[in-house]
C-alpha cells in the first residue's frame, strides 16, 4: 500500500513542467493519480486567494487519472497521458458547467464536448477544472468575469497590492504561473492568450486562424477567435498544440493540413534567419522596460546568428480601432442567442420583449453590454459602410502589410504588451486605456497569423514582461523554435514567494 | 426580347373613379429545398415529426455550435437556377440577418444578401393563349425559422424547432406582372419547374412553398409608385385574392386623396382583405453582415456543367417536343406536361406503342380524355391509376392498327379499368376484334340490302342515307365490323360514288 503523498512531495510535483511530468509518468516516478491529487490539493489551498478556477472537477480528474494509470501500465499511453490541465470556461465540457464566466449561461451544462478538449482527453489528458476568464472573453485584465477577478501570483517587489493576471485568459495564465495545473487551454481574439501570458511570466501561443477547431468554444468574434495553450515552457507549448490542433469538418474555417511534430522543430539553428522589427510598434506610452527588453531580444537574436531587419507595417495604427469595430460587430450577433428562451438564465417578463430585456440586462455585465451596443451600432443601416465595411478594408490592408513583410523576413519580433501587469481598477474606469493593452497583439488576429509570447525579463519592480514573435501562416514551428531561444537567453522567472500556497 | 408578346393591356386594367389603373406585381417565393437534412446541420427535414424531434445542437443554437453547408442544398439551388435559365454565381456569400424572435434560436437567420448563388433568369408564362416573359432577379439560399405556437397555453407560447434551419430558396421576380392571373400563372409555372427539377415538392399546404407578394398601382404609363408587401401567402388562390383586394384598397386610398404608405401587410382569407402588419418605421434593421463562421461558397463551372447534364427535360421543352413530334395541340401538350407525373405516364405509354409516330396523338387523346377524365371523376391521382401505361399503350396499339374500333376501345378500357388484364388478350378471348374481312362484310351488307328493298331504292336519291345502312351492318356484326370497310362495301353495292 502506498502512502498518501506528503505535503512536500505535492509541492514538488506541481512545480514540474508538462514535459517533466510526462517523463516522470513514463519513468513511473509517480502515478497519474498522485500527480492529479497534488494539483487538486494545490487548487484547494490556493484558489480562494487567486480565484483562477471557477469550478474544480476533482471527481472527473480522479476518474481520468485512474484510467490513465491503467493505460500507462499497459503501454497504451497517449501523448498527454495522465497530465492534469486547466480548461478555460469558454470550452464546452460535456456534463460540466460551462459559463464563459457570464451570469447569462447560469448553470449551463453542455451535452457535448468541444473539439479541442476532446482532442486533449483522447490524448490522455486530465481535467482539473474550469478556469476563470473575462466574461465572454471580453477584457484584458480578467476583471469582467461574473465570478470575480483573478489575482496575479506575481506582485511588485515589497508590495502586497493585487495585480491583474491579464485577460481574457486570466484564469489560465494565473493557474499556470501559480502551479495550479501543468498547462491550460486558452483562447485569443485580440491578445487574450499572449497578453495574460506576458503579465504572468508564462508562454502563450495563439496559433494560425484555422489551426484549432472552434467547434464547441463559446464564440466571441468568430473571424478572430482561436484556441491555444498557456504553458510554463516553450516545449510544453509544442506538446499542447500538437494535441489541440487538427482538422475538424464541423468548423468550416478549420484548415485541413497535417499537424507537425512541434517538439521536433526545437533546437534548430537560426543562423541566417531573418527577424523583422517593425518601426510602427515603437508607440507612445510604451514603458522604458518594454523598450529595453525589445532591444535585448534583438541582441539575443543577433547572438544566435539571426539577421535583424527593420520593417514597416504601415497600417498598424489603424489596427486597434478597426479591431474594436470588427470584434464587437461579430460579438453583437454571436451573443444574440443568449436570450433566455432555450438555456441558461431567464428573468421572466410580461411578454417576449420584456423577457429578453430583463434576461439580457441581468445576465450580461457592463463590458459585454458595451460591446454589444458598439457592435449593433456599427452594423446599423447608415453606419455599416462608415464603420464595419471600412474596418474590413483596414483588415485587408493589415494583411497586405504582413504579406509584404514576409518577402523580407521569416519572423517578426515585438514586445507583447507596452507595460507589465497593472493593479486592479487601474484601467477599469477608462475602457480606452484598457483597449490599448492589445495594441501589439490585435494585428496578429486581424491577419489570422500565429503569435507567441515568451517571458523575457522583469521590470524594475520585479514583474514579468514578454516578447512576442509573429510568424507566417501555419509556421508555428519557427515561432516555437525561436521562442525557445528567447526562453533560454532570458532564463527562468518565478514569483519571489509562493504567497498563495 | 423577340419572343416576348405583349398582353393586351386593356384586359388587365382595373377601372376606378378617376379612370383605369394598372397593378404592378413582384413576387418573392420561398421554396423549401428538397433535401434529407437541413442547410447547415445534419438534422432531418421530415415534415410532421413530434415537436422538437428534428433538432440538432446547431439548430438549437447551443453555445459554440457552428454551421456547415449541406452540399446537396447547394446542388439543388444550382439546378433550380439552371431550370430558370439563370446566371449561376460561382462565388456567393452567406450573410447574417439579425433579429430577435423566440423561434429564431441564433438571433439571426443565415441568408444571402449582397452575393446570391443565382443571378438573373426568366420564366415564360401563358395567359389567355399569350406568352409573356417574367424576369427573375435572383435566387438565394437561406434558413427557415422555427414555429411559434400560441394556442397551447393561456400565458405561454411554445416553440417547435423542427423547421429551424431547413433550407429555403428565395426566388425573387422582377415587378413584371400586371394582373393577379399573371401572378398566379407565374407561381404555377415556377412550381411546375421546381417539381420537374425535384428541387422543391411545391406542397403549399405544408408551407413548403409560400410567397411574399409586392403590389403597387399606377395610372398606365406612370412611373412605379409605393408598394406594399403581403407576407406569407400560402396558396395560388389566395395569391390571386390578395392581389385583387390589395390593388382595390390602394386604388381607393389614392382616389380618396390619400397616399399609399410602404408597409408589410397580411392577407386574411376569412375576410378576403389585407391588413397592416408593420409600417416602414417599425421595419427591422437587420444589420446584415457576412457570416464569419462560413467561408464564401465557391464552386467551378465544371461542377455546374455536371449538374446541367443531370437535369431532366423541363416542361417548356417537353411541350414543344410533344407538339412537334406528335402533332399535339398546344392545349393538349400543355395538359400533359402540367405535372411531371402526367408527362411521365404519357411518355411511358409512348414507349409501349408499336408506331408512336402514327399513334402518338391518339395516345394523347386517350390519356387526356379517357384516363384523366376517369381519374378526375374518381378523384384519383395519376399514381393511383388502375390502368398502367403499358395497358393503355396496348389498347392504343389495337385501335391504331384497326384491330378494334374506338367504340370497342372504350368498352375495353372499362374492362381493363375494373378487371385488369392484357388488352390484346382480352380482345382475343372475348371476340372483340373488328372484322376487316371484306367477304364477311359483303355478306352482311347483302343480307341487310335484301331485307330492306325500300331503303335501297331511297338511297339512290338521298346518298346520306348510307349512314342508316352503316348502322344496320355494324349492329348485325355486333359492332365488330370495321366501319371504314363497311362504308366502302356499301358505297360499291349501293352504287354511290
Amino acid at each position: 500500500m502506498k502512502e498518501k503523498a506528503t505535503v512536500s512531495d505535492t509541492r514538488d510535483l506541481t512545480r514540474l513542467t508538462l514535459s517533466e511530468a510526462r517523463d516522470g509518468l513514463a519513468q513511473k516516478t509517480f502515478s497519474a493519480v498522485e500527480l492529479t491529487d497534488a494539483f487538486l490539493s494545490a487548487i484547494e489551498t490556493a484558489n480562494p486567494a487567486l480565484n483562477a478556477y471557477v469550478l474544480a472537477t476533482p471527481e472527473v480528474a480522479r476518474e481520468q487519472a485512474a484510467q490513465s494509470d491503467k493505460r500507462l501500465a499497459s503501454g497504451e499511453a497517449g501523448a498527454l497521458e495522465g497530465l492534469p490541465l486547466g480548461i478555460k470556461d469558454l470550452f464546452a465540457t460535456k456534463g460540466v458547467r460551462t459559463t464563459a464566466s457570464s451570469k447569462i449561461l447560469g448553470e449551463f451544462k453542455p451535452a457535448y464536448e468541444s473539439t479541442v478538449t476532446s482532442n486533449l482527453w483522447n490524448a490522455g489528458a486530465i481535467m482539473l477544472g474550469k478556469l476563470n476568464n473575462d466574461e465572454f472573453a471580453m477584457g484584458s485584465s480578467n476583471e469582467t468575469s461574473a465570478f470575480g477577478p483573478v489575482i496575479n501570483p506575481w506582485r511588485r517587489k515589497g508590495s502586497k497590492e493585487k495585480l491583474v493576471p491579464g485577460g481574457s485568459s486570466g484564469g489560465s495564465s494565473a493557474a499556470v504561473a501559480a502551479d495550479l495545473c501543468l498547462a491550460a487551454t486558452a483562447t485569443d481574439t485580440g491578445g487574450s492568450i499572449r497578453q495574460p501570458a506576458a503579465l504572468t511570466g508564462t508562454v502563450g501561443l495563439k496559433p494560425t486562424y484555422g489551426r484549432c477547431s472552434r467547434w464547441g468554444i463559446v464564440a466571441f468574434a468568430s473571424s478572430l477567435d482561436q484556441a491555444g495553450p498557456i504553458t510554463k515552457t516553450v516545449r510544453d507549448a509544442c506538446i499542447m498544440l500538437g494535441a489541440m490542433a487538427g482538422y475538424d469538418k464541423r468548423d468550416s474555417t478549420c484548415v485541413d493540413r497535417p499537424v507537425p511534430d512541434y517538439e521536433a522543430a526545437l533546437g534548430r539553428s537560426i543562423k541566417g534567419l531573418k527577424v523583422g522589427v517593425p518601426q510602427e510598434y515603437r508607440v507612445e506610452g510604451m514603458s522604458q522596460v518594454a523598450e529595453a527588453l525589445w532591444q535585448q531580444g534583438i541582441d539575443w537574436m543577433k547572438d544566435a546568428g539571426a539577421k535583424i531587419k527593420e520593417i514597416s507595417l504601415p497600417h498598424t495604427k489603424y489596427a486597434l480601432p478597426a479591431y474594436y469595430i470588427v470584434a464587437p460587430a461579430e460579438a453583437s450577433s454571436n451573443l444574440a442567442r443568449y436570450d433566455g428562451v432555450r438555456y441558461g438564465a431567464r428573468v421572466p417578463g410580461n411578454n417576449l420583449i420584456e423577457m429578453y430585456e430583463a434576461t439580457r440586462a441581468a445576465g450580461f455585465g457592463q463590458e459585454v453590454k458595451r460591446r454589444i451596443l458598439i457592435g449593433t451600432y456599427v452594423l446599423s443601416a447608415g453606419y455599416y459602410d462608415a464603420y464595419y465595411l471600412k474596418a474590413q478594408k483596414v483588415r485587408t490592408l493589415i494583411k497586405r502589410d504582413f504579406d509584404a513583410a514576409w518577402n523580407d523576413v521569416d519572423v517578426i519580433l515585438t514586445p507583447t504588451t507596452p507595460n507589465p501587469a497593472f493593479a486592479f481598477g487601474e484601467k477599469t474606469g477608462d475602457p480606452l486605456a484598457m483597449y490599448l493593452e492589445d495594441i501589439f497583439t490585435v494585428t496578429v488576429n486581424m491577419a489570422g497569423l500565429p503569435g507567441i509570447s515568451v517571458p523575457a525579463g522583469l521590470s524594475s519592480e520585479g514583474t514579468p514582461l514578454g516578447l512576442q514573435l509573429i510568424g507566417k501562416p501555419f509556421d508555428e514551428e519557427t515561432l516555437l523554435n525561436v521562442g525557445q531561444i528567447i526562453e533560454a537567453s532570458a532564463g527562468k522567472f518565478a514569483p519571489e514567494d509562493r504567497w498563495w500556497s | 426580347m423577340g419572343r416576348k408578346k405583349k398582353t393586351s393591356e386593356k384586359t388587365n386594367l382595373i377601372p376606378g373613379a378617376t379612370g383605369d389603373w394598372e397593378v404592378v406585381i413582384g413576387l418573392e417565393v420561398h421554396a423549401q429545398v428538397n433535401s434529407k437534412s437541413k442547410l447547415f446541420s445534419g438534422a432531418s427535414t421530415k415534415f410532421g415529426g413530434e415537436p422538437n424531434s428534428h433538432v440538432s445542437l446547431v439548430d438549437a443554437a447551443m453555445p459554440g455550435m457552428l454551421p456547415v453547408i449541406n452540399e446537396e442544398c447547394v446542388a439543388q439551388a444550382v439546378r433550380t437556377g439552371l431550370g430558370l435559365q439563370a446566371k449561376i454565381n460561382l462565388k456567393s456569400v452567406f450573410d447574417r440577418k439579425n433579429y430577435f424572435y423566440a423561434d429564431l434560436p441564433q438571433g439571426y437567420q443565415i441568408s444571402q444578401f449582397k452575393q446570391p448563388i443565382v443571378g438573373e433568369g426568366e420564366i415564360e408564362i401563358d395567359v389567355d393563349g399569350e406568352t409573356k416573359t417574367i424576369g427573375i432577379e435572383r435566387l438565394h439560399l437561406e434558413q427557415d425559422a422555427g414555429k411559434s405556437i400560441h394556442d397551447q397555453h393561456p400565458d405561454y407560447s411554445y416553440v417547435d424547432l423542427n423547421r429551424s434551419g431547413v433550407a429555403l430558396m428565395e426566388i425573387v421576380s422582377r415587378p413584371d406582372m400586371r394582373s393577379s392571373r399573371e401572378a398566379q400563372a407565374y407561381v404555377t409555372k415556377l412550381r411546375m419547374i421546381l417539381r420537374y427539377l425535384e428541387t422543391c415538392d411545391g406542397d403549399m399546404d405544408k408551407g413548403n412553398m409560400r410567397a411574399d407578394v409586392n403590389v403597387s398601382v399606377r395610372k398606365p404609363g406612370d412611373p412605379l409608385s409605393t408598394r406594399c408587401e403581403i407576407k406569407n401567402v400560402n396558396s395560388i388562390r389566395f395569391i390571386g385574392q390578395a392581389i385583387e383586394a390589395e390593388a382595390r384598397r390602394q386604388i381607393d386610398v389614392v382616389e380618396d386623396g390619400g397616399e399609399v404608405s410602404q408597409e408589410t401587410r397580411l392577407f386574411d382569407p376569412k375576410t378576403g382583405e389585407t391588413r397592416s402588419m408593420r409600417s416602414k418605421e417599425e421595419a427591422h434593421d437587420y444589420r446584415y453582415f457576412p457570416d464569419p463562421d462560413l467561408l464564401p461558397l465557391e464552386f467551378t463551372q465544371e461542377y455546374v456543367e455536371e449538374l446541367k447534364r443531370g437535369l431532366p427535360e423541363l416542361p417548356d421543352e417537353k411541350k414543344k417536343r410533344f407538339i412537334k413530334s406528335f402533332g399535339l395541340s398546344d392545349y393538349d401538350a400543355g395538359v400533359l406536361v402540367a405535372e411531371r407525373a402526367s408527362a411521365n405516364y404519357f411518355e411511358a405509354v409512348l414507349s409501349c406503342l408499336k408506331n408512336s409516330k402514327r399513334d402518338g396523338k391518339l395516345a394523347a387523346n386517350w390519356v387526356i380524355n379517357e384516363l384523366f377524365g376517369r381519374l378526375n371523376k374518381e378523384n384519383m391521382g395519376i399514381e393511383e391509376s388502375p390502368v398502367s401505361a403499358e395497358q393503355l399503350g396496348g389498347l392504343v396499339n389495337l385501335i391504331g392498327s384497326d384491330e378494334i374500333s374506338g367504340k370497342i376501345g372504350k368498352d375495353l378500357f372499362e374492362i381493363v379499368w375494373s378487371e385488369g388484364g392484357d388488352p390484346a388478350e382480352i380482345v382475343e378471348q372475348r371476340g372483340m376484334k373488328q372484322v376487316t374481312d371484306t367477304g364477311a362484310i359483303e355478306k352482311t351488307v347483302e343480307e341487310v340490302m335484301a331485307a330492306n328493298p325500300d331503303k335501297v331504292s331511297m338511297v339512290k336519291d338521298k346518298p346520306s342515307m348510307i349512314g342508316w345502312f352503316v348502322g344496320q351492318v355494324m349492329k348485325a356484326s355486333g359492332g365488330k365490323a370495321n366501319p371504314k370497310a363497311v362504308n366502302e362495301v356499301l358505297k360499291k353495292k349501293l352504287g354511290i360514288s
